[in-house]
């Protein structure tokens, strides 16, 4: 042989891929590792899609909540009440920062209040506090929601009374941090199945690799390189992920579907604005593609190890 | 054919020692020239396969220098030891086939290994096989072939890539003396063709005289015997082996 051919041979590119595979014993998903990817895919396409879906529903409603606030004036007889409430709108509709005032009508305030006071709650004996919904123009600040109550003030000074402006973010927060904290809850169980996925690979590609250590040992003495080797226990790798990837992703899906159709079952306002937008069903699509690629790379970093040890 | 003048391969002052067991190679200092036929012979025990594994690159020496194709081969580091692999054919004493491929894969995978085309794979491992007799065997893996067709396949393997340099353990043990003189004509063939250095460690001394231009390496308890002096000084070029023939004879 000469130099040149040698030469040749040392820069030459790699087996043809079916080559590749031949290398190592095929087993047809005898193992347990596609299926225990295939549980962890589901179990984190089902915490996404739980994610997701409160991200969606506190998003929801914040947009509904959070450029609004209400106005309340506490008055028990009716007539002085009716009166601040239209000197309060009055103040506000000239407000900058607001652009649409409402007096919420009595008959509206009975009726939402009718399923805890009964019918008492449309007569006199009960005293219920005009309430006034204020949109704004955007979302406003603490300093800005005190600006108003101060303009508020202001101007029912005269008629010797006052009024309480709630924004209606504020008294919703405990809520907003509710979700948040399940939000979090949703991810930090991501990334235990991420890294739960991550260890069963390793496992198994050590296991592999040391069933076949005889067979790696002959590729090297032969002149494979660790690249060679460790494409061929990656299509081994490649092969089990796609399959755990496939079977977690119609189980994900399932899982999704069944919650989504219970939860609508509800029929609840709130409920619906969790919804799962294009978006949200694309990064879910991508969650089985993560999966293999977290899959690849573990292989590869473990099988490199693994090579490092030999000559 | 390779230039003769140049060493292919260097030993100097190597001992091999596996963990702290006492050494089982000790003081080795020879030179192997390209094209020559070398036979290592020795008692069971005295380090014949050791000193074949520091050959073959399966094994780093415990002390010494090796210098391999005019590289040394204790600093190169491993990430380019496959280069130097690839010129190397090696008859492994229990042949180590690859156990789920068939002949023709295990006898194609030095090839394949170095991007070898599909169409020149085949044709190459069809002639091999045919050559040692194992053309009606090529789909059967290591399990179902006896050890004399499980060692033509390894010699098969050996030779398929035309190596610069030949290392073979014990490579005629399995094998009938006709289909043994067979092979050692093959070893010959490439040695005295294609200019392949040829070392072949044996117990069987009939073989020493079947190659009359062959040097003796000799192995008692991992020191080197080198009564002719012909591996510390090796013959030139013009009075090749002929010096040293026959040592263990």
């Amino acid at each position: 042989m000469s130099e040149s051919s040698n030469e040749k041979a040392a820069s030459a590119p790699a087996m043809k891929g079916s080559t590749t595979a031949r290398l190592l014993p095929q087993t047809r998903f005898g193992g347990p590792i596609p299926w225990v990817i295939a549980i962890l895919i589901a179990l984190v396409i089902i915490a996404a899609a739980g994610g997701l879906s409160l991200r969606n529903l506190a998003d929801n409603a914040r947009a509904d909540l959070s450029d609004a606030v209400t106005v309340q004036i506490i008055e028990a007889d009716a007539r002085a009440r009716s009166v601040q409430a239209d000197a309060a709108a009055s103040a506000l509709a000239d407000h900058p920062l607001v652009t649409s005032v409402r007096i919420v009508p009595e008959a509206e305030l009975s009726a939402l209040l009718e399923p805890w006071l009964g019918s008492s709650a449309a007569s006199e004996d009960v005293p219920i506090p005009a309430l006034i919904d204020v949109e704004l123009t955007r979302r406003a600040s603490a300093s800005e929601i005190a600006q108003l109550q101060s303009a508020l003030d202001g101007a029912l000074a005269e008629l010797g009374t006052s009024a309480r402006v709630d924004a209606q973010s504020a008294w919703l927060k405990p809520v907003y941090d509710a979700l948040s904290a399940m939000q979090y809850l949703a991810l930090a169980l991501i990334a235990l199945v991420a890294f739960a996925t991550a260890a069963a690979v390793w496992l198994a590609a050590r296991s592999a690799f040391s069933n076949h250590a005889d067979t790696v040992e002959i590729i090297h003495l032969l002149g494979g390189t660790d690249a060679q080797v460790t494409r061929i226990f990656q299509r081994s790798v490649l092969r089990d992920a796609a399959f755990g990837a496939i079977v977690g992703l119609v189980l994900g899906l399932s899982a999704v579907w069944i919650l989504g159709q219970q939860f609508a079952a509800l029929d609840s306002g709130m409920i619906a604005g969790g919804g799962l937008g294009l978006v949200d069903w694309l990064i879910i699509g991508a969650i089985p593609l993560a999966g293999v690629l977290l899959a690849l790379i573990t292989g590869r970093i473990t099988i490199g190890f693994a090579l490092r040890s030999m000559l | 054919m390779t230039d003769r003048s140049t060493e292919i391969v260097k030993f100097d002052n190597v001992g091999l020692r596996y963990g702290t067991d006492p050494e089982v190679l000790s003081d080795l200092s020879f030179t192997l020239f390209p094209g020559s036929f070398y036979f290592l012979t020795g008692a069971s025990g005295a380090g014949k396969t050791s000193l074949l594994k520091l050959l073959y690159l399966a094994q780093r020496p415990s002390r010494g220098s090796i210098r391999m194709f005019g590289k040394d081969m204790i600093t190169l580091p491993r990430t380019r030891l496959p280069d130097f692999r690839r010129r190397l054919g090696v008859v492994f004493q229990n042949f180590r086939l690859v156990p789920h491929l068939s002949a023709f894969d295990n006898v194609a995978l030095p090839l394949r290994l170095s991007g070898t085309g599909e169409a020149k794979v085949l044709k190459a491992v069809s002639d091999m096989l045919e050559w040692v007799g194992l053309s009606h065997r090529a789909q059967a893996i290591p399990a179902t072939m006896s050890g004399g067709e499980q060692q033509r396949v390894a010699i098969a393997r050996a030779v398929i890539a035309r190596p610069q340099m030949l290392i073979a353990d014990e490579p005629t043990g399995n094998v009938d003396p006709e289909m043994a003189l067979k092979l050692l004509r093959l070893f010959e063939a490439l040695n005295n063709r294609v200019g392949t250095t040829v070392i072949v460690a044996t117990h069987d001394v009939h073989l020493l005289k079947k190659v009359p231009d062959s040097l003796i390496m000799r192995l008692q308890k991992g020191r080197l015997s080198d009564p002719t002096g012909a591996l510390r000084y090796p013959p030139q070029p013009s009075v090749k082996p002929s010096v040293s023939k026959k040592d263990g004879d």
